[in-house]
C-alpha cells in the first residue's frame, strides 16, 4: 500500500494508475500523524476534515478527466510561519495563538492552484528563531531518528514530518539554515533558494532580506517537483525576481559534466564532529569517483559570517516584531495600566526568551550611536562575504560542506548557551547573507544512527545546478532510502 | 519684569504633509479615499500590517512627489530609498512608518513668499527647502470624547495614504509670513494637481518649529529653546499658534533672563478653541526612531528621461503665471495676485476672457470684482458659474466697441446671471444682444438720434442752459443727467460732446 514514506514521483505514478487515491493516502498521513506525533511533536495544527474534503474533490476531478496540477493531490506539511486562510497561523508564539489569517501567503496560493492537499501547520522555533524547534512555545519537535534529540531548526516540525512519512513533501523557510539544518538532523531533502527566488509574500517575517521560503523532500526529484510549484515571480514582493522558473526535474538525471566542487579547508577544523567530517568527506569521494574535480577555494570573510548575521538578523527582526503590540490582534495581556504598560505587559508575557532576546540584540544594534558600528558594519561585512562567494563560483560550480558540526543534538543540550547556539549556524548562514541557492542532502548516519547531511551551494539562481549534483549523489549512495526507527513501522 | 528686550528675530521652520491624490495607497492597492464614515473598509493584510504582508511601491506616488519636488526646485536624487521609522503608537499598526531618513526623493528647492500685499511694491522672500520625502499616512486614533473612559477605536482607512513631507529652512520670520508659506504651498500643490489640499480632511497638515533670538540685559544675543508646534491643520491655526508662541517665549525669556533651565527642543501642541500651545513631549520621551533601509522595499532609481519627463509636463507654476500678468497683462501686482491665488480655473477663466475682449485690465477688473462677488454670494466655483469666459468676454468686447456703457454691461451681466439655465439654448452673443434689444440698452452714439432728447432738454432747463452758455461749465451736468436718464444706453461722453456742440452754436 502507498504510504507518504514513498517518494513524491512513485505516489503521483500511482495516484494516475489509480493503484491509489488522494483520500487514501490522505488518510495514510492522518493516520501516521495520529500514530506518532505524540512523540514527535511535528504539527501545531493538523487540518483532518478541510484536507479529506480536498483530497476527496481532487480524487473527483481526477475521476472526471480533468486537468490536475503538478502535486495532484499530494498532501503537503506546511510551516506555521506561513500564513493560510482558515487555518490557524501562529508562528509556535504565544503571541499568535488563535489568530487566523484572512489571507493565504502566495506559495500557499501556489500549492492550492497545484492541487496539493494541505494537511496541517508544522511547528518550528518561535518566529523561526532557534536552530532546534526547542523554543516553540508549544513543544519541541524530536527528530523520527531518535527521539531523544531534536529535529533541528527552526523548520524542525516540516523535516520531521517529512522523515516520519507524515507528508511526502513539505514547506520550511530558511533564515540561517532553517531548512538545511533540520533537513540534515531528520535525514531528509531540504532546499533554500535564490533570495527572490519564491516570494515572501505571507512569510511571517523574521529578518526580511534573509528569509527565503523553500521544499523538503525525502528525495531530491521531490524537492524539485515542489520548487517548481513555490518558485514564482510574484509582484506583491518587491524583493522576489523576474527571472524564468526552469523546469527543474527536467534536468535532473543529466549528470554535470566536468563539475568541480568547491571545498573549503576551514569548513573542516576544530568543532566539526568526527562523523559529520568522515561524512563528508566520504560525499566529496563520492563526486571524485563520478569524475569530478574537487578544489580549494578561499573564503576569507566566512569567520566574520556568525557576527554579522547575529547583528543583521535581530535587527530586521526587532522591527518586524514590532507589529506585535496587542493592539490589533494576538495576544494582549489581561490587566495592565495605560497604553505603554499594555505594550510592555503584552510582549513580555507572550514572547518567548529566545525572541526577547533577539529584539533586545537588535533594538540594540539600531539605536542612535550605535547603528554605524553594528548594522551599518554589518551590511558592509555581508558585501565582502557576498564577494568572496562571487569569487568563489568564477572557478567552482558548486561548494560542498557540513551542514552542521554535528547531527541531531540531544534536546536540552545547547538551549541554555545560546552562544554555542549560535556558533553552530557557522556553516549555513552565509548563505543568507550571500543571497545563495543552498541544499542539504542525506550523506550517512553517524555512528550511533543519526542522520547526517551534505550541503551544496550554487550561484544565485542554479537550483538547477544545486539539485543535478544532488541527484548525482543520491544515486550513487541511496542514502535516501533508509527510513527511521518508527514503533509500527518496523512491524 | 523689564520689557523684554527688542529687537528681536522670530525664526520660524515649517514641515509640511500634503496627501497625494492617487487612486490607491502608497503600497498597497486599497482606495485612496477620505471616507470617516466608514471606518477600515479600505484596507487590506498590507495597510493592515498583518503578519507576512509586504508592501509594493506604487509608482503614481513618487510621479507625483517628483512633479512636486520639480514644482519645488528641489533636485530630484538619481537614486532614493525607503527606511523604517520606528514607534509605537496604535495608528501605527506596523509600530514603523514607511518614510525616508537620509536619500530623500528630493533634496533642497524653495519657494518665494510674498512679503506683503501692499499693491506693486511688493517684494518676495525666498523660503529654501531642505528637503521633501515620501511616506505613508498613519490611521487615525478615535478616542471618546464623552469622558467616560470608553475605549478608543482606530480607523486604518488613511494608513497607507502617500504623504508628501516639504521641510523648509529656517527662513520664515513671522506668523503671517508662515501662514503666507503655507497659502503659497497649497496653491502650488493645487495647481500641479497632486493633492487636494483639503485642511479638513487632512491632506494638508503642518508642524512648526519656532524660536526667537532675542538680547538680554547685558546685550548679549540669545535663542530660545526650539519648539515644534505638532498638527496645525488650518491657516488660522498656523499664525495663530505661532503668534501666541512667539508671545509665550518673550514672557519665558523675560522671566528667565534668557538663562533656561532645560534647553532641549520641546514638543507642544496647540488648541484652538483655547487660543494656546501647551507642553506635550519631554525630553525624556525623546524618540529615537531607529531609522534603517526598508529590506522588504528595493532602493528606487530615478531615470533622468523620467525626471525629464516631468519637468516638461510641469503646468505654468502659479509665481510665474501671477508675473506673467504682471509683465505682459499689465496687470496690477494685485490683481494679478487676487486671480492666481483663486487657483487655476478662474486664472484660465480670466485668461480666456482677456483673450477674447482684448482688454486685460477691463477682464481683471471684471473678473476680481464682479465675477469674484457673484461667486463668494453664490457660493460657486468658477466651473459652474453661469457666465462662461465667451460670455464675459462678449460683453465686455461691446464696452471696448463703444457698444455698451459699463453701466448697461452690469444690466447685462445680471441679467445673464438670472438667466433661467434651463431655458431657451441661444449662443451667448445672441442672448446679449436680445437682453440689449429688450431693455433698450443700446448706446445712443450718433448724434442724430440724440439731438431731438438733447433740444428737448435744453428747452425744458433755458436757466442751466444760460448758466453754461455764460461760462459756468459746472451747470452742464445737470443737463448730462437728464440726457442720460432719457436715453437709456447713451455713452455719457457722446452725450457731453453733443451737448457742448449744440450749446455753441
Amino acid at each position: 500500500m502507498a504510504t507518504a514514506l514513498e517518494s513524491s514521483a512513485t505516489l503521483l505514478d500511482q495516484l494516475t494508475d489509480g493503484q491509489t487515491t488522494s483520500l487514501r493516502l490522505t488518510q495514510d498521513c492522518l493516520d501516521r500523524i495520529a500514530a506518532h506525533d505524540t512523540a514527535i511533536g511535528a504539527f501545531l495544527h493538523v487540518d483532518s476534515e478541510p484536507a479529506l474534503a480536498a483530497a476527496a474533490a481532487i480524487d473527483r476531478r481526477r475521476e472526471a478527466g480533468e486537468p490536475l496540477g503538478l502535486l495532484a493531490g499530494l498532501p503537503v506539511a506546511v510551516k506555521d510561519v506561513l500564513a493560510t486562510r482558515g487555518q490557524p497561523t501562529t508562528c509556535a508564539s504565544r503571541m499568535l495563538q488563535g489568530w487566523v489569517p484572512p489571507y493565504d501567503a502566495h506559495v500557499v496560493e501556489r500549492l492550492r492552484r497545484a492541487d496539493a492537499v494541505l494537511i496541517g501547520k508544522t511547528n518550528m522555533d518561535e518566529f523561526a528563531m532557534g536552530s532546534t524547534t526547542e523554543n516553540s512555545a508549544f513543544g519541541p519537535t524530536r527528530t523520527p531518528w531518535r527521539l531523544d534529540c531534536a529535529a533541528g531548526g527552526s523548520s524542525g516540525g516540516s523535516a520531521a514530518a517529512v522523515a516520519a512519512g507524515m507528508a511526502p513533501l513539505a514547506v520550511g523557510s530558511d533564515t540561517g539554515g532553517s531548512i538545511r539544518q533540520p533537513a540534515s538532523f531528520c535525514g531528509v531533502v531540504g532546499l533554500k533558494p535564490t533570495y527572490g527566488r519564491v516570494s515572501r509574500y505571507g512569510l511571517v517575517a523574521f529578518a526580511s532580506s534573509l528569509d527565503q521560503v523553500g521544499p523538503f523532500s525525502g528525495d531530491v526529484r521531490g524537492a524539485a517537483l515542489l520548487l517548481e510549484v513555490l518558485a514564482d515571480h510574484d509582484p506583491r514582493d518587491a524583493t522576489c525576481a523576474d527571472e524564468p522558473v526552469p523546469a527543474y526535474r527536467d534536468q535532473l538525471e543529466r549528470p554535470l559534466d566536468a563539475l568541480r566542487v568547491g571545498i573549503c579547508r576551514d569548513h573542516f577544523t576544530e568543532g566539526l564532529d568526527k562523523d559529520v567530517d568522515e561524512a563528508v568527506e566520504a560525499a566529496i569521494d563520492v563526486y571524485r569517483r563520478l569524475g569530478a574535480e574537487i578544489h580549494d577555494i578561499q573564503l576569507p570573510h566566512a569567520r566574520f559570517a556568525v557576527a554579522c548575521y547575529y547583528l543583521v538578523a535581530p535587527s530586521e527582526a526587532s522591527s518586524n516584531l514590532a507589529r506585535y503590540d496587542g493592539v490589533h490582534y494576538g495576544a494582549r495581556s489581561d490587566d495592565y495600566d495605560g497604553l505603554v504598560d499594555m505594550y510592555c505587559r503584552s510582549r513580555g508575557e507572550a514572547f518567548g526568551a529566545e525572541v526577547k532576546r533577539r529584539i533586545m540584540l537588535g533594538t540594540y544594534a539600531l539605536s542612535a550611536g550605535y547603528y554605524d558600528a553594528f548594522y551599518l558594519k554589518a551590511q558592509k561585512v555581508r558585501r565582502l562575504i557576498q564577494q568572496d562567494y562571487q569569487q568563489a563560483f568564477t572557478s567552482v560550480d558548486v561548494i560542498a560542506s557540513p551542514v552542521a558540526p554535528t547531527p541531531a543534538i540531544p534536546l536540552g543540550s545547547l538551549v541554555s548557551d545560546p552562544l554555542q547556539m549560535y556558533l553552530a549556524d557557522t556553516y549555513t548562514i552565509s548563505a543568507n547573507l550571500a543571497g545563495l541557492p543552498g541544499l542539504s542532502l542525506p550523506a550517512g548516519f553517524s555512528d550511533d544512527g543519526r542522520p547526517i547531511g551534505l550541503q551544496l551551494l550554487a550561484p544565485p539562481f542554479q537550483e538547477s545546478r544545486l539539485l543535478q549534483a544532488a541527484a548525482m549523489h543520491e544515486r550513487e549512495t541511496q542514502w535516501h532510502l533508509r527510513r527511521p526507527p518508527l514503533a509500527e513501522d518496523s512491524s | 519684569m523689564t520689557a523684554p528686550c527688542s529687537p528681536a528675530t522670530t525664526i520660524i521652520g515649517l514641515e509640511v504633509h500634503v496627501q497625494l491624490l492617487t487612486e490607491t495607497k502608497i503600497f498597497c492597492g486599497c482606495l485612496n479615499r477620505f471616507n470617516p464614515e466608514e471606518p477600515n473598509v479600505q484596507t487590506c493584510p498590507v495597510c493592515l500590517g498583518l503578519p507576512g504582508a509586504l508592501p509594493v511601491m506604487n509608482r503614481r506616488a513618487l510621479e507625483l512627489a517628483i512633479r512636486a519636488g520639480l514644482a519645488l526646485s528641489g533636485t530630484i536624487a538619481g537614486t532614493t530609498k525607503w527606511d523604517r521609522k520606528q514607534y509605537y503608537y496604535p495608528d501605527l499598526p506596523k509600530a514603523y512608518q514607511i518614510s525616508q531618513f537620509d536619500l530623500p526623493f528630493c533634496d533642497g528647492g524653495w519657494m518665494d513668499v510674498d512679503d506683503a500685499d501692499d499693491g506693486d511694491e511688493t517684494q518676495a522672500s525666498r523660503i529654501r527647502l531642505i528637503r521633501v520625502h515620501l511616506e505613508e499616512d498613519a490611521g487615525k486614533n478615535l478616542h471618546d470624547e464623552t469622558q467616560r473612559g470608553r475605549d478608543s477605536r482606530i480607523d486604518l482607512n488613511r494608513a497607507g495614504t502617500p504623504l508628501l513631507e516639504i521641510v523648509s529652512e529656517p527662513d520664515l520670520r513671522s506668523a503671517a509670513q508662515s501662514r503666507r508659506y503655507l497659502e503659497e504651498m497649497r496653491l502650488l500643490m493645487v495647481y500641479l494637481g497632486v493633492s487636494d489640499c483639503n485642511m479638513q480632511e487632512g491632506s494638508l497638515r503642518c508642524d512648526a518649529n519656532i524660536n526667537l533670538e532675542l538680547v538680554n540685559d547685558d546685550g548679549v544675543a540669545i535663542r530660545t529653546p526650539i519648539v515644534e508646534i505638532k498638527n496645525l491643520n488650518s491657516f488660522r491655526g498656523v499664525e495663530a499658534a505661532l503668534e501666541y508662541e512667539i508671545g509665550r517665549q518673550r514672557q519665558e525669556f523675560a522671566e528667565c533672563g534668557g538663562v533656561y533651565a532645560d534647553s532641549e527642543k520641546q514638543t507642544r501642541g496647540w488648541d484652538a478653541d483655547r487660543g494656546v500651545t501647551f507642553a506635550q513631549r519631554g525630553k525624556e520621551d525623546a524618540a529615537d526612531y531607529r531609522y534603517f533601509p526598508d529590506p522588504d522595499l528595493v532602493p528606487v532609481q530615478i531615470a533622468a528621461e523620467w525626471i525629464e519627463e516631468l519637468r516638461t509636463g510641469l503646468c505654468e507654476l502659479p509665481a510665474a503665471r501671477r508675473q506673467r500678468l504682471v509683465d505682459d497683462l499689465k496687470l496690477s501686482r494685485y490683481d494679478a495676485s487676487v486671480i492666481i491665488d483663486q487657483g487655476r480655473d478662474l486664472a484660465d477663466y480670466f485668461e480666456a476672457v482677456a483673450q477674447r475682449c482684448g482688454d486685460p485690465k477691463r477682464a481683471a477688473n471684471w473678473v476680481t470684482q464682479d465675477v469674484l462677488r457673484e461667486l463668494n454670494d453664490r457660493g460657486q466655483a468658477i466651473g459652474d458659474f453661469a457666465i462662461d469666459a465667451d460670455g464675459l468676454a462678449a460683453i465686455l468686447a461691446r464696452i471696448a466697441s463703444g457698444d455698451l456703457t459699463t453701466r448697461s454691461a452690469r444690466e447685462v451681466f445680471t441679467a445673464l446671471l438670472d438667466d433661467d439655465p434651463e431655458g431657451e439654448q441661444v449662443t451667448v452673443e445672441a442672448r446679449i444682444d436680445e437682453i440689449i434689444s429688450d431693455r433698450g440698452l443700446a448706446t445712443i452714439a450718433d448724434s442724430g438720434a440724440l439731438e431731438p432728447l438733447i433740444d428737448a432738454v435744453i428747452e425744458r432747463n433755458p436757466q442751466a442752459a444760460a448758466d453754461f452758455r455764460g461760462g459756468k461749465q459746472a451747470a452742464i451736468g445737470k443737463l448730462i443727467g437728464e440726457v442720460m436718464r432719457e436715453a437709456k444706453g447713451a455713452d455719457p461722453q457722446s452725450v457731453r460732446a453733443a451737448l457742448i456742440e449744440r450749446l455753441s452754436s
